[in-house]
């Protein structure tokens, strides 16, 4: 299979890319507005193309916990939910990332807290970068801004799982779950047949049994292991940080966003050049780890910065952190599933930080 | 007619007293003893080895598997 | 390792009748005296020696008492959320099914916080076994009211004994799932005596070989005893366990592949 240009919503993209990524297995449960993965998947029975398993689990809770021991078992495991759903599954996450297993998780953010609405939003920011789970662990967190990086973030995405050892989160919203959208696919890859050296598989002659587990009631020990955890996560945070600017070598003013809203900045910036206001435009695409220091970088030189996101203001926080006062930072949002419009965030940008 | 005869093995460290081999023995081999092993309990032992018939009840029984049983026809 | 034996003349070679399996490690168990957990292990691990499995197994360990189960048989483990290990199960089976896959669990790990898990793992037929090792309370926590705790039956959380109308019936989870086309083999033993202990691993080898078939999932209750939850001596408690667990958790096949053979549709050629 080549590689291929197709028109698809962004779900259909993260489904179709798995099964060419040669993803091992895909177990899930519907809610909106993601179900288009599971539902892609078994249409698309890929376990005659691969072999690929998808199973629909009971609750996401179990479907976090399938892909906890496929993982186990050293395969390339994913599951994908809705923020609700996501709630549900950060015991298993806690236990992945503990038990160090690397699989890919993709949150396709709607309104919330609680049932919230089913429209989409970026309110799972602190959820996704900041915790979730309990215990001392991040995961790694890719934020897509269109239905292609939707289908490039799942081999990227269990490329450095697998690199790590760690799960890795898509943070995708409902818009982009739900648009449609021209998209290159790459090439059928075949399932690894690698088995990596800590996984569960039985044990034989030559070696010692493989544990998978997350427990240690060595005080000592487990602190040891948090350190290990502590390290990996600098070496995260020195390799693989990714983040798009857009006009913003000149920029006296910047904007923060990610995801649908930045592609809503973006014309903003446009909007904003046209009547003589020098905007920018940086686009994180690894919330964790952030782009901290080029956001420092550019505050240097700028005379404010709006941080945009579709939550009551969540990624404002580290945005200030980076900035660490040096300007003003402040916060533009719209919730309850509402897109905010290019010329609103503009209006914002000169009420807020031009002052009128 | 041959007799079958047996004898057992207890590792006194592992066992923890529980009794439940003792009230196993079909024919009233084992009894606690008076002294406790490095861990305090009292162990297992065969009090009366001659009447041991290599059953294994008391090996198959003890949830630590501290018995090993031996048996041979006399 | 000190010991004490028998007539030391038959002790020899030739002569062994018993010995514990090497596929049990030499850690010491964790377990409070007496308790079925330790029989139980030893039981499987014998199965798992016979069998020639070692190479080819892979268990999902729960939450409680028996959560430290991976240092006590030398095969690859998985450790489980709590009630979650059919979900586990299910995940490594289908992504490696030539492999045998079991889980071990307790009451309230399979009953309570993992009905779910069990009864969809049961009801898909997953090819795995369950064990579910059943003494009506939870030891690890410090002896709280399980779902299969008994009318009456006093523990830290039902200090006045079970109250049926607050805190409902005990729960049949092997019964329930019995009930299920996607379970091929159900079954319910103890460990308490020797001739219990054979059956048990009879009846588990049964088990153990059936997923070779791939015709569903097999389920083994082990009705065991907790002296340090009831408050008895171990011996006590199997006594307890015989003449109160025992009528509530009667022992024997609940389903036997036998009865899932005959057949289920009317031939086509019959009127109705």
């Amino acid at each position: 299979m080549e590689k291929e240009l197709r028109l698809m919503k962004g779900n259909e993209a993260v489904a179709e890319a798995a099964i060419r990524a040669g993803a091992d297995g895909y177990f899930g449960y519907p809610i909106t507005p993601q179900s288009e993965i599971l539902e892609y998947l078994m249409d698309a029975r890929p376990f005659e193309r691969t072999g690929m398993v998808v199973l629909q689990a009971e609750s996401e809770v179990a479907a976090i916990n399938m892909v906890y021991g496929g993982a186990g078992c050293g395969k390339k495991v994913m599951t994908s939910s809705s923020s609700p759903g996501i709630s549900l599954k950060q015991e298993g996450i806690s236990y992945i990332a503990g038990a160090e297993l690397p699989c890919l998780i993709v949150n396709v953010v709607r309104g919330g807290p609680g049932l919230g609405t089913i429209q989409p939003a970026q309110s799972d920011y602190f959820q996704a970068v900041k915790g979730g789970g309990h215990g001392d662990y991040h995961l790694i967190v890719l934020a897509p801004a269109s239905v292609q990086e939707m289908a490039d973030f799942v081999e990227l995405g269990f490329d450095l799982a697998f690199k790590y050892r760690n799960p890795v989160m898509i943070l995708s919203d409902g818009a982009i779950g739900q648009m449609m959208e021209k998209v290159w696919l790459g090439p059928q890859k075949e399932r690894s047949k690698s088995v990596p050296e800590w996984a569960v598989t039985g044990k034989s002659q030559t070696r010692e049994r493989n544990i998978i587990t997350s427990l240690d009631l060595d005080p000592n020990a487990q602190e040891e292991f948090i350190r290990k955890l502590v390290a990996k996560y600098e070496k995260i945070r020195e390799t693989e940080i990714r983040y798009e600017e857009f006009q913003c070598e000149d920029a006296e003013y910047l904007f923060v966003a990610y995801g649908t809203s930045a592609r809503v900045c973006q014309k903003s910036v446009q909007l904003a050049r046209e009547k003589g206001i020098k905007a920018g435009l940086l686009r994180p695409i690894t919330l964790f780890p952030f782009p901290s220091d080029r956001i420092k970088e550019i505050a240097r030189r700028v005379k404010g910065i709006l941080s945009v996101e579709m939550s009551a203001g969540q990624m404002v926080e580290d945005v200030r952190l980076a900035v660490c006062g040096q300007v003003t930072v402040k916060h533009f949002g719209r919730m309850g599933g509402i897109i905010p419009t290019p010329d609103e965030v503009l209006e914002n940008l000169k009420s807020e930080i031009l002052g009128g | 007619m041959a007799k079958i005869r047996g004898s057992i093995v207890v590792n006194i460290d592992r066992c923890k007293g529980c009794e439940v081999c003792m009230v196993s023995c079909p024919t009233g081999t084992i009894a606690m003893a008076k002294e406790v092993n490095c861990k305090g309990y009292n162990y297992a032992y065969p009090a009366h080895p001659e009447l041991c018939i290599g059953c294994a009840s008391c090996a198959i029984v003890c949830p630590d598997g501290v018995i090993t049983v031996y048996k041979t026809k006399i | 390792m000190t010991e004490v034996t028998g007539i030391k003349e038959i002790i020899r070679n030739e002569n062994l009748a018993y010995k514990r399996t090497s596929i049990m490690t030499d850690n010491t168990l964790s377990y409070c005296p007496g308790c079925g957990h330790g029989t139980v292990h030893r039981i499987l691990a014998e199965i798992i020696e016979e069998e020639g499995l070692q190479s080819e197994t892979i268990g999902v360990s729960p939450v409680g008492c028996s959560v430290l189960l991976y240092n006590f048989i030398d095969i690859d483990w998985q450790e489980a959320a709590h009630g979650r290990a059919p979900a586990v199960a299910t995940a490594i089976k289908r992504l490696l099914p030539e492999k045998f896959v079991f889980t071990y669990q307790g009451d309230g790990d399979l009953a309570a916080i993992g009905t779910a898990e069990t009864i969809h793992a049961c009801n898909r037929g997953e090819n795995i076994l369950i064990i579910f090792i059943n003494n009506g309370i939870y030891g690890m926590t410090g002896g709280q009211m399980a779902p299969t705790t008994l009318p009456g039956m006093k523990s830290s959380t039902s200090p006045y004994g079970r109250d049926i109308r607050t805190m409902g019936n005990p729960l049949k989870m092997t019964d329930l799932v019995a009930t299920l086309p996607g379970t091929y083999y159900v079954t319910r033993q103890s460990v308490h005596t020797p001739v219990n202990v054979r059956k048990a691993k009879k009846a588990m080898r049964k088990a153990v070989q059936y997923q070779k078939l791939n015709n569903g999932t097999c389920f083994i209750e082990i009705v065991s005893n907790c002296p340090s939850g009831w408050k008895m001596t171990p011996v006590q408690s199997n006594k307890w366990m015989e003449e109160n667990m025992l009528p509530y958790y009667p022992l024997g096949d609940l389903k036997t592949p036998e009865e899932n053979q005959k057949p289920q549709t009317k031939n086509p050629d019959e009127n109705d």
